[in-house]
């Protein structure tokens, strides 16, 4: 099986823009009927739904930002009557509040649809056997890849993340031949698994389709020499759908966009224009065919570039270069996205420290590590060390639950945390990716 | 009532201790005691000096998290058991001691500990009535 949807994945450019622009118009039409906040925007911004006649049109439309979702939490921007709505997944809502989004039962066909194109890109067919060690929940990664490799026929195994010890057995034992998980989840699987004494005799894995968190070319290496697999990156973001708005094939040679429901924009973050093609810039993003949770040229803060030639695979899809950073100041941690800012809030409401901290992420291992270093002030220290000690885990306490995360907290003398002018330098990121 | 102690908050880095030290030899504040207890990730030095409003301000001045608190200093034979016989005095009224240290010995044949308990005039009053020298904040600060 080489394709799973050839009509769609390798039709010339041309046919694609035509059908780009069909279903942008009609999605334009979609939103400023039913959404009030599109409706207001568009009107701001003087444009109609009949300015919109190709997706060269679409530079008119206003963009859509994070900051949009939260002023419309939970069901603002939703297109579709709750009724209509059979799914609902949520960003882990690190940045403030969650980010709440809807999916039709329409929805979730094309996502199963693109996910199903991405799955056979890296080499799987209805035989396959799909080891899904993506978290299921809100998380849209595990019902993500789940729904698409159902799609297919393979045979699922919804394994979810954690408990490495049973995802070992599951590998040796049931022998399937797809992998996906975060990249640095597969190492550890692979590091667990030799441990144990296993050898790659005993596994049958032919590709891992990897996301969620970025990942360098020497990470790819390693995981495929440590498992035996081709690797194979893949991007999505909730707000837009999920993972598979775009995937590699066994080319590796940059990430397939599923152009038929998603169009891509590659924009200058400060001016907000277009960069020329295989400029880095912003990705912006369109959804195309979606009905419950539709996004209309929505800032993702990735920075990627884009390559439209066709791929020696034969797709004609564009292509997006791995990201290679992001415009904000989001780290991306064991998957989970971190913001500095959340750190900020929590030193300041527990009041007892500086407000001055310094992050400092790194690698051990296959591990991200997480610290934060907070200055100490005159008036909390104490002569007590146990008193100390408590300040220390109070302040751990609540930045593991905001952060989802295991952070180390280290207390340090007051001032020697660096201000420089301007923007502080709050973080240091010791992983090479 | 009780002996002024500094306590300075350090990182467990190297050198810090020795800046530390280096600030208050600079200023002249002779150092007649010190312990430090520690952490992993932190120190609290603390410290019996000559002159402690002095050594507030200039470490203050060079940056560093300073407290003062007020503990006991007492001077006790130089012989096998006394410590236990003084501490025991303690006990025996339910006080429980934070922290102890011991001094370098200035005095002839005593030996001199610091002690820091929640209730200093208490305890004083009860090791003197048992016959344990304590030491006078002036005395301490002209060891």
């Amino acid at each position: 099986m080489h394709y799973w949807n050839e009509h769609f994945e390798c039709m010339s450019r041309d046919e694609m823009k035509v059908l780009q622009s069909r279903r942008l118009q009609k999605l334009v039409d979609r939103v400023y009927n039913r959404v009030p906040h599109y409706r207001t925007k568009m009107m701001e911004a003087g444009v109609e739904p009949g300015d919109i006649k190709s997706v060269e049109d679409i530079v008119k439309l206003p963009f859509t930002t994070k900051q949009d979702l939260r002023d419309t939490y939970p069901f603002g921007m939703f297109a579709v009557d709750m009724d209509e709505i059979t799914r609902i997944h949520a960003s882990s809502g690190t940045t403030g509040k969650q980010t709440v989004v809807g999916y039709t039962a329409r929805d979730i066909d094309n996502w199963a649809e693109c996910m199903a194109r991405s799955l056979v890109g890296a080499g799987a067919s209805r035989k396959s056997m799909v080891h899904v060690a993506y978290g299921y929940g809100l998380f849209t990664g595990g019902l993500g890849v789940h729904y698409g490799a159902e799609k297919m026929g393979c045979t699922v195994i919804p394994v979810s993340s954690g408990n490495t010890a049973r995802q070992i057995t599951i590998l040796k034992d049931f022998k399937p031949d797809i992998l996906c998980c975060t990249p640095s989840y597969a190492l550890y699987i692979a590091e667990e698994l030799y441990a144990s004494g296993c050898t790659l005799e005993d596994i049958n894995l032919k590709a891992g389709v990897f996301g969620a968190e970025p990942w360098s070319e020497e990470m790819r290496k390693e995981i495929e020499g440590k498992l035996g697999l081709k690797a194979v990156d893949i991007y999505g973001l909730s707000e837009i759908m999920g993972p598979a708005v775009s995937c590699e094939c066994l080319e590796q040679k940059g990430m397939h966009i599923q152009e038929d429901h998603f169009l891509i924009e590659i924009i200058d973050p400060t001016t907000g224009n277009h960069v020329p093609e295989g400029e880095k810039g912003e990705v912006v993003f369109t959804t195309l065919t979606k009905e419950g949770f539709p996004l209309i040229r929505y800032r993702t803060r990735d920075v990627s570039c884009i390559d439209t030639s066709q791929c020696a695979c034969g797709r004609t899809t564009a292509r997006m270069m791995k990201l290679c950073g992001r415009t904000d100041d989001m780290l991306i941690i064991r998957g989970v996205n971190v913001f500095p800012s959340q750190i900020e809030s929590v030193l300041l409401e527990l009041g007892e420290t500086a407000p001055h901290y310094l992050i400092i992420v790194d690698r051990v291992g296959n591990h991200d590590t997480i610290e934060v270093q907070v200055e100490m002030t005159e008036n909390f220290f104490s002569d007590s060390v146990k008193y100390i000690e408590s300040l220390e885990h109070r302040i751990k306490s609540k930045l593991d639950s905001v952060l989802g995360l295991n952070v180390k907290v280290s207390l340090v003398e007051p001032k020697t945390l660096a201000r420089s002018e301007g923007k502080a330098k709050r973080v240091i990121d010791k992983r090479k990716m | 009532m009780g002996v002024r102690q500094i306590s300075v908050f350090l990182e467990n880095k190297a050198g810090r201790l020795s800046d530390v030290t280096k600030v208050l030899g600079d200023n002249n504040v002779d150092i007649s005691a010190l312990s430090i207890a520690d952490t992993a990730h932190f120190g609290i030095l603390r410290l019996i000096v000559n002159n402690p409003d002095l050594a507030e301000t200039v470490l203050k001045k060079n940056g560093y998290t300073v407290s003062i608190s007020n503990v006991i200093a007492i001077a006790i034979d130089d012989n096998p058991g006394a410590l236990a016989k003084a501490l025991e005095v303690l006990t025996d009224e339910d006080i429980t001691i934070e922290y102890i240290y011991a001094f370098t010995g200035k005095t002839e044949n005593k030996a001199l500990v610091v002690l820091k308990v929640e209730d200093i005039e208490k305890a004083t009053e009860l090791l003197r009535s048992r016959n344990i020298r304590v030491l006078d904040d002036s005395e301490v600060y002209s060891l």
